[in-house]
């Protein structure tokens, strides 16, 4: 049987930029690239936890990135070391670690997040493509596993001054996984077409996260489908997108 | 001690997963031996398959949640096919909660769950987020007394109706309901709420208005069960906001025979097994040997 919530001990919680949070915990955590926690750190308010990504684990320790967004992450920014956290997971399915040849990862924003802990598990040759809105993160702890990092920033303050999509040629690659806001993501599956083999990490408003209350449910071409169960990875082509 | 019958059925305590917020209790089963429960209320069925609303579906709110799934669900035949066996093995009361567009819906839907080994039928004339049906069969008492007494004429299993906070007046329809045949009543489903995105300048949900659950309903779902025991005999089944024993125990206090928890299971998967526990604790600490000693005490003279 699975664990209901279990808890976590913060080591560590840090803002590594404008409203983006690492936090690390301490103790025996699952999970695979691409899978999610719901995570609490109160009582009844808000109600709901929230679902993050893993963005790395190993040696009796899990790290979260999050950004800010609403009241549940703002109480999980002010928590110290040695507080804790309730976590329930890992959840949902995880991107295939066994992919080989040329791999394209694609994020923008915090859908960095569970990409950068894709990138360690990958045997392959990665390059890495991440879109930012106006401040870079993270990147030193992706330089090491990739062969390429590409930056893109909306204000030019880094990189390429404009959206990451602009610097990624489909077609130099045998297989592209991607994280991000729903519109990049679908114009990543746009470029792909159907020649690349193409694979998206979705977001959805969830409640339950454990595959009950269809909330997170999106259209797909084989009808609703669950973030939390069936995804959040998904074939490219399988989504439908709205534009 | 905890053990309590409603309609003819045995329920080992009055804990019951509410529908639509537990499936059809497998993803619950990974979690906890879900045999524990009193009861199971299936998602919401509807004859044929519905794949539900577009757009968001959750928001959440103050001490709640607003909900617009649109009663998504795989078909009566496809739940007695694929859900009830697995259901069936479960120590556990089976209710299965049913929904229509149509009085035919509604009666052939009865039909086919008359023949399969559910212990109850939860008719949900409550449903806020169906464009057609649904809800609209709950609002005025003299619809829902003629869905509710058509269903009942051909309905073989112990019939509980789902009130709507929406109706009209929740004492007249609880009253109607009743007179129409139900054998119990369970209240309330959500209550029909709007959340707004203002930046977009447009309400949240596609339908425009949607589901509100949570604790933030629960000091008026309570009244409303308290006013419901006074005007009928019929057992009442306890629904909204409850996430802990104390809440299960008010409702139990206001009249009810029963609860359910449905947006609480949300919060923690095992939650109901929290509850169960907590009741049998204060019973043991209050000297309560039943729950009969307490059921509406607060209404009695």
């Amino acid at each position: 049987m699975k664990d209901s919530y279990v808890e976590g001990i913060i080591y560590s919680n840090n803002e590594i930029s404008s409203n983006i949070h690492e936090i690390v915990l301490e103790g025996e955590f699952k999970g695979e690239p691409g899978q999610f926690y719901m995570i609490r750190g109160w009582e009844l308010d808000p109600f709901l936890p929230r679902p993050i990504s893993i963005c790395n684990r190993d040696n009796g320790k899990i790290i979260f990135l999050y950004e800010i967004r609403g009241k549940g992450t703002h109480i999980i920014s002010n928590l110290k070391k040695g507080d804790t956290l309730n976590l329930l997971g890992p959840l949902g399915n995880s991107f295939d670690l066994k992919s080989k040849g040329k791999i394209a990862l694609i994020t923008g924003g915090i859908g960095i997040a569970p990409m950068a802990y894709l990138c360690r598990k990958l045997s392959a040759e990665i390059d890495f493509y991440c879109g930012f809105r106006n401040n870079i993160y993270y990147l030193d702890n992706i330089k090491p596993y990739v062969n390429n990092i590409f930056v893109s920033t909306e204000n030019g303050s880094s990189g390429h001054k404009g959206f990451i999509t602009e610097l990624f040629n489909p077609e130099n690659y045998d297989l592209v996984l991607t994280c991000g806001p729903i519109p990049m993501m679908n114009i990543v599956v746009k470029m792909c077409r159907t020649k690349i083999p193409v694979y998206v990490s979705m977001e959805s408003r969830m409640a339950c996260g454990i595959g009950a209350c269809l909330g997170c449910s999106i259209e797909t071409v084989r009808g609703m489908e669950r973030v939390c169960k069936e995804g959040p990875i998904f074939k490219g082509e399988e989504v439908v997108f709205y534009d | 001690m905890t053990e309590v019958e409603i309609c003819g059925v045995n329920f080992k305590n009055p804990v019951i997963a509410a529908s639509g917020t537990f499936g059809f209790g497998r993803e619950f089963e990974e979690y906890f031996s879900i045999e524990k429960l009193g009861g199971i209320c299936t998602k919401g069925l509807t004859l044929n398959k519905r794949d539900g609303n577009r757009g968001i579906r959750i928001y959440e709110t103050p001490s709640g949640l607003m909900n617009s799934i649109g009663l998504q669900n795989p078909g009566i035949d496809a739940f007695i096919k694929d859900e009830l066996p697995f259901m069936e093995k479960q120590d556990t009361v089976i209710l299965a909660n049913l929904g229509g567009s149509t009085l035919k819906d509604y009666l052939e839907g009865a039909q086919r769950l008359n023949s399969t080994n559910i212990h109850m039928i939860e008719l949900n004339i409550s449903c806020p987020n169906v464009k057609e049906g649904g809800m609209s069969f709950g609002i005025k008492c003299n619809t829902a007394y003629e869905i509710v007494s058509e269903v009942k004429n051909i309905c073989k299993k112990p019939l509980i109706v789902k009130l709507s906070p929406n109706a009209e007046n929740i004492k007249e329809m609880a009253y109607s309901c009743v007179k129409a045949g139900a054998d119990g009543l369970s209240l309330v489903n959500t209550f029909n709420a709007l959340a707004i995105d203002i930046y977009k300048r447009k309400p949240v949900f596609n339908n425009i208005t949607a589901g509100l659950s949570g604790p933030c309903i629960k000091p008026i779902a309570l009244r409303m069960v308290y006013e419901v025991s006074q005007v009928v005999d019929v057992p009442i089944i306890g629904i909204g906001g409850i996430v802990n024993y104390r809440d299960a125990i008010e409702f139990i206090m206001a009249g009810a025979w029963a609860v359910q928890v449905g947006s609480g299971n949300f919060i923690k998967p095992d939650i109901c097994l929290d509850i169960i526990k907590g009741i049998e604790e204060f019973m043991d600490k209050e000297n309560v040997k039943s729950l009969e000693e307490i059921r509406g005490i607060i209404g009695r003279d």
